[in-house]
């Protein structure tokens, strides 16, 4: 490991040189140049045995297989509902994958999932020419009604979830909210207003830090400070 | 009569001073302020989104979409006539084609990035400036790139070869001018932008080429050090 140029967990730029020699493997976000690996993303740098890989600080959804994501409804057709995901490309929830419900032949389509509706469903089939294709039949999955959406860069999802789920457990317990996070980057959340307000503010404040150190102390620390002010 | 004094004092082979800073539009997904001397450069990119009309949309790989345009208080005294015009539309042009080699839009198949570059001010060296913005505001919207893109101009001003020519320079009537705008990867030394205005011998023009070379890990380096000072200031307020 002695050929990293860059430290760990510091912030690099598209072109920086991160390591020179053979010894080294580019992950995402690098790529290698004769004996050079070298960034292509603007974003953290972690070390994972002999692979280096980016994480994006920034940049809009790609949408991927297997994905539980929080789309919304902009087109009814005949065979489904047309869905924007976030990202530079819409999705097809197709009828038959549309409800675990009968839908019988001709049915108002509407009725199950109108325009400007929200769902939470999970993405089937990614092509490469990125057409997208949604299921509604899954647990957790369903229409969301009431409750506020927020948006955050999907690439701070993860920080947002925590390990197993930590983070958004702890916002969910502190706040008593409902909360479903997206991997697309978008955040449903309900709950009392007063309560809201703090989980967004949570949320976006993790969001901002998602690249310092001990998150999940400050979070707790922040969340505790701002809890006790609200009763 | 000789031109071995610039007009604003400068050293032959010396910038303007410059500025930058990433970050600046938080409506945008990545955005930058670029300044150099008296020209300032706003750039700000959207996307990747949906690309239409359809039949502009591109299968195999995304499409990069920049527009240049000079706002209309931001010459020096006249009003610039809002909207495009052929200047405009021209480097609009070529402002894609020198961002072009570095970014990587396999990922977004009939797509658009869209990079608007909006000029408050202008003392000649815009569509340097431009590219020097929009590099920087692509890399900071999270867009795969394989290095970032630096530019400014070099130029002849009555038979002496200086960089970074502004504007009393580029209409210094005693004499001959030449203005040559070059992009470049710093890192590798490909030029993706080259310009001219005005007439340059064969060995002159090279010999520019290697001075805009020398200055172009300068005008990195303020690249990339506004993109890292975006994350810094956060772990101050720790």
């Amino acid at each position: 490991m002695t050929n990293v140029l860059v430290k760990e967990k510091s912030v690099v730029v598209p072109g920086e040189i991160l390591a020179e020699g053979m010894d080294n493997l580019p992950g995402f976000g690098t790529y290698r140049k004769n004996d050079k690996i070298i960034a292509s993303r603007l974003g953290v740098i972690l070390v994972e045995g002999r692979a280096l890989k980016i994480i994006p600080l920034s940049g809009s959804y790609i949408p991927k297989n297997n994905d539980v994501i929080i789309g919304k409804v902009i087109d009814v057709t005949m065979s489904g509902w047309r869905v924007n995901t976030n990202s530079a490309y819409t999705a097809m929830l197709m009828l038959k994958d549309g409800s675990s419900e009968y839908i019988a032949r001709g049915a108002d389509l509407t009725h199950f999932y109108n325009l400007e509706d929200y769902i939470v469903c999970k993405i089937t089939k990614v092509t490469s020419q990125k057409l997208v294709d949604l299921t509604m039949k899954g647990p957790g999955l369903k229409k969301l009604t009431g409750g506020r959406i927020i948006k955050v860069n999907p690439f701070k999802v993860p920080r947002i979830i925590g390990k197993q789920g930590s983070m958004v457990t702890m916002i969910k317990q502190v706040t008593n909210t409902h909360l479903i996070v997206g991997q697309n980057g978008l955040i449903w959340l309900q709950g009392e207003p007063e309560q809201e307000v703090l989980a967004v503010k949570t949320i976006k404040k993790i969001e901002r830090e998602s690249h310092t150190k001990g998150l999940t102390e400050q979070i707790k620390k922040f969340l505790e400070e701002n809890t006790v002010n609200q009763k | 009569m000789t031109y071995d004094k610039r007009l604003d004092g400068r050293k032959f082979d010396e910038l303007r001073p410059i500025e930058a800073k990433a970050g600046v539009i938080p409506n945008a997904v990545g955005s930058a302020w670029f300044k150099i001397g008296k020209t300032e450069a706003y750039a700000t990119v959207y996307g990747p989104r949906e690309l239409y009309p359809r039949f502009l949309q591109d299968p195999s790989c995304g499409r990069l979409r920049c527009s240049y345009n000079m706002m209309p208080f931001s010459g020096a005294g006249d009003r610039v006539r809002p909207g495009q015009n052929r200047r405009s539309k021209e480097i609009s042009m070529v402002t894609d084609k020198a961002l072009l080699p570095v970014v990587d839009l396999n990922d977004y198949p009939n797509a658009v990035v869209d990079v608007f570059i909006e000029l408050p001010q202008t003392d000649a060296g815009s569509r340097c400036a431009g590219i020097c913005a929009a590099s920087i505001a692509l890399a900071d919207a999270g867009i795969p790139m394989k290095d970032l893109v630096s530019a400014v101009s070099v130029g002849l001003v009555d038979g002496k070869l200086v960089i970074d020519l502004d504007y009393q320079e580029e209409a210094y009537d005693k004499g001959g001018v030449a203005d040559i705008p070059i992009a470049m990867i710093p890192s590798t030394g490909e030029i993706t932008l080259l310009q001219m205005d005005g007439e340059i011998s064969k060995e002159q023009l090279l010999e520019g080429i290697d001075m805009v070379k020398g200055a172009m890990d300068n005008i990195k380096e303020i690249q990339v050090k506004a993109l890292k000072d975006k994350y810094n200031t956060s772990d101050k307020s720790e």
